[in-house]
């Protein structure tokens, strides 16, 4: 018998794909999104209302994945920004190799941000490294406030809460207090937004965060260009 | 005897797609040693990770089954989350998702360890002689 130490990722071709596209991604200053969150918690209605909201010639881009059907496309394609479906056909998450194939046709050079939109599915997706700068979880208050403690790892891994129709609080037993004192034991200091896409509140604080992390990711970038 | 290599390439869950790559890993391995096969694989695997040991060990069963990997054994080592106190220098295992330092109360604290999704070793054995080398003599 004889044992052989192995020291490697067991996802290291993901990661390795993974390692690649953040290094496009850094050398076209293009900031990636990844957003994750259960099915139905409003990530299309967000990027929708974030499409809508930004001028026409804004530079950016989603993939959009689901298992089945183009529909996720077909809503977004109506802004007029670039947009491309990733049918995964039954797997439950993106991984690096979908998004590099997917992006084979584009020119990173005309990006500022890419936008993924994940597979409805809080615990495979947060497995998988896509090579964005930021992993941003979406929670909707007709879920439980608890869900942080539920599913750990995403929480911990996203940079960015966002708690979804707030509009709806009248009308659901949901306690924003106790939502975002869960997701902080998980991630100490997580940053929080809260947002109705319905009512168009939280929309402008979303929009400069995002704005501020393009510009903080950008200038990252060209120091790294500097040096 | 299946391929190994034939495998769903639908992940219905993900635990599937790191049982693949496990596998793969382990096969490579094993190829390096003509004449054996691999017997064991060792993994560590964090509490962050999202992994669900039971649906990992369900689907590294039915990808071995019947293929030459068939009896591979999985021992996986489970990694808790353990964090770094700034303050004190002081390490500990996060219990209830409570990242405050137990011994200095700092809430100053790094996570060190618990996002491990790794593999650790490959055991590989001589191939007995083969039964039809045996029937033959």
């Amino acid at each position: 018998m004889n044992r052989v130490p192995l020291q490697q990722k067991v996802l290291s071709e993901n990661d390795r794909l993974a390692a690649s596209l953040r290094e496009r991604f850094r050398e076209h200053g293009v900031l990636c999104v990844n957003l994750i969150s259960s099915p139905g918690s409003g990530k299309t209605t967000l990027l929708e209302r974030t499409l809508e909201a930004l001028p026409r010639e804004a530079r950016v881009a989603v993939l959009t994945g689901d298992i089945q059907t183009e529909n996720d496309a077909a809503r977004l394609k109506r802004f007029g920004f670039p947009v491309k479906q990733i049918t995964t056909g039954g797997t439950c998450h993106l991984d690096a190799r979908m998004i590099e194939r997917h992006l084979a046709d584009w020119n990173l050079e005309d990006l500022d941000i890419l936008f993924i939109e994940n597979v409805g599915n809080l615990v495979c997706p947060s497995s998988y490294d896509l090579g964005e700068a930021a992993k941003i979880v979406i929670l909707s208050v007709t879920e439980g406030e608890d869900k942080p403690l539920k599913y750990p790892s995403i929480f911990f891994k996203s940079e960015l809460l966002i708690l979804s129709k707030v509009d709806l609080l009248p009308y659901v037993p949901f306690n924003l207090e106790a939502a975002e004192e869960n997701a902080r034991r998980i991630h100490p200091g997580m940053e929080v937004l809260r947002i109705s896409c319905a009512k168009s509140d939280g929309l402008e604080a979303w929009l400069t965060w995002l704005k501020n992390r393009r510009e903080a990711f950008q200038h990252a970038c060209r120091e790294v260009v500097l040096r | 005897m299946r391929e190994i290599n034939c495998r769903a390439s639908v992940e219905p869950m993900h635990e599937m797609g790191i049982a693949n790559s496990i596998l793969e890993a382990t096969q490579k391995e094993a190829d390096r040693h003509p004449g054996s096969r691999a017997c064991k694989v060792g993994v560590r695997i964090g509490e962050m990770t999202a992994i669900d040991m039971e649906s990992l060990r369900f689907c590294f069963d039915a990808l071995t089954r019947d293929t030459e990997l068939d009896g591979l054994e999985l021992e996986i080592e489970w990694c808790p989350r353990r964090h770094r106190c700034w303050n004190c220098d002081g390490v500990f295992v996060v219990t209830n998702h409570d990242c405050r330092c137990p011994k200095c109360a700092s809430l100053d604290t790094v996570c060190i360890g618990g996002e491990e999704l790794e593999l650790s070793y490959v055991e590989v054995e001589e191939n007995e002689p083969s039964a039809t080398a045996a029937e033959s003599t």
